[in-house]
């Protein structure tokens, strides 16, 4: 694997600082050389493969923002945070009564330790395999 | 020679530690001594290593590693917890599971640094100070719950988690929500048997 820099931001604004110019070089995001790591079952594989070759890792587990973490339930909504893990979101109670298919296909990916490490926001952001 | 050794108090894993040293010296001495050595690099440069501090079976543990190192190999190679096992290293067989701050994760695919300042409970963790089996262990012993026993520390600690989370209500409930740790021995039915069995103890304590 190649070597990298690991960074811990505390902030959104701090970590969207670290992240490449969308500008410059036509690289794909996914061949950036700073990526973005929160769950890392993705990531932390293709590193291992050689798929991924980052030389600098933005930890978002730091980030401060409490919304980051939240599953807020509206009367017309449920607004997860970026952060969420899988199994919380499959897990908790208001998603299962009124996502229960939501809830149904969380809990038939991956596995229990895999969903208990994915985040959310990563796994929409995943990147694809075909 | 190697059995006399072995009958005389030297472990198996110290014998085969040393075997493989003697094996690795002759071509390390002809290896570039570039390879590995720590560099002078400037603070923040990708080799350079970074301080993590971790609790580990309620010990802290203050340590020095490459950001590359995953918590499987911390625990294994860095800190001397071979009860953690590596099986595919890929995130597919559970064989690594161990607890970090109480739910189970995959310690291959987790970077050690990232799991700074986490309470990490391993397979070594579980044994009471009084020396009592966890409840999950000892079920797995009285329904023989392995064959070969490599998978088994992972099985372990996910069925931990799997208990903790409220998911092992039923037999189906615990494959479904075990499916993430592979048996090649296919001890399956005696696994969830003791599942079941480690299920009801806890709840009665």
């Amino acid at each position: 694997m190649r070597p990298f820099v690991y960074e811990r931001p505390t902030s959104v604004a701090a970590a969207v600082a670290t992240a490449p110019d969308p500008g410059a070089g036509h690289i794909p995001p996914t061949g950036a050389d700073t990526q973005f790591i929160a769950g890392g079952t993705n990531l932390a594989d293709y590193m291992k493969l050689g798929v991924a070759q980052p030389e600098r890792l933005i930890d978002l587990n730091t980030l401060a923002e409490p919304a980051l973490r939240q599953i807020r339930i509206k009367d017309d909504a449920i607004r997860f945070g970026a952060l969420v893990r899988m199994g919380e979101a499959a897990d908790n109670s208001d998603v299962r009564r009124r996502c229960p298919l939501l809830a149904d296909s969380l809990k038939f990916a991956a596995s229990g330790q895999l969903r208990n490490m994915a985040s959310l926001a990563g796994n929409v952001l995943q990147r694809t395999r075909c | 020679m190697s059995e006399a050794k072995i009958a005389s108090g030297l472990s198996r894993r110290m014998f085969m530690t040393a075997s493989v040293s003697a094996v690795a010296a002759m071509p390390l001495v002809n290896s570039s001594k570039s390879a590995d050595q720590p560099t002078s690099a400037k603070p923040g440069e990708p080799r350079d290593l970074s301080a993590v501090s971790i609790r580990i079976n309620k010990q802290p543990y203050n340590l020095a590693l490459d950001n590359r190192t995953s918590l499987l190999d911390a625990l294994r190679d860095h800190v001397g917890l071979t009860g953690t096992k590596k099986g595919c290293d890929h995130g597919q067989c559970g064989a690594c599971t161990v607890l970090v701050d109480g739910k189970r994760v995959l310690s291959c695919l987790s970077f050690a640094v990232m799991n700074q300042g986490r309470e990490i409970t391993t397979v070594e963790g579980l044994v009471s100070t009084e020396g009592e089996l966890h409840p999950v262990q000892q079920a797995f012993v009285d329904h023989d719950a392995f064959q070969c026993g490599y998978c088994t520390p992972g099985q372990i600690m996910s069925a931990i988690g799997c208990i903790n989370e409220g998911h092992a209500g039923s037999e189906d409930d615990i494959r479904e929500y075990m499916s993430g740790n592979l048996c090649r021995c296919a001890a399956y039915p005696n696994i969830v048997a003791a599942i079941l069995q480690a299920r009801d103890e806890i709840r009665r304590a």
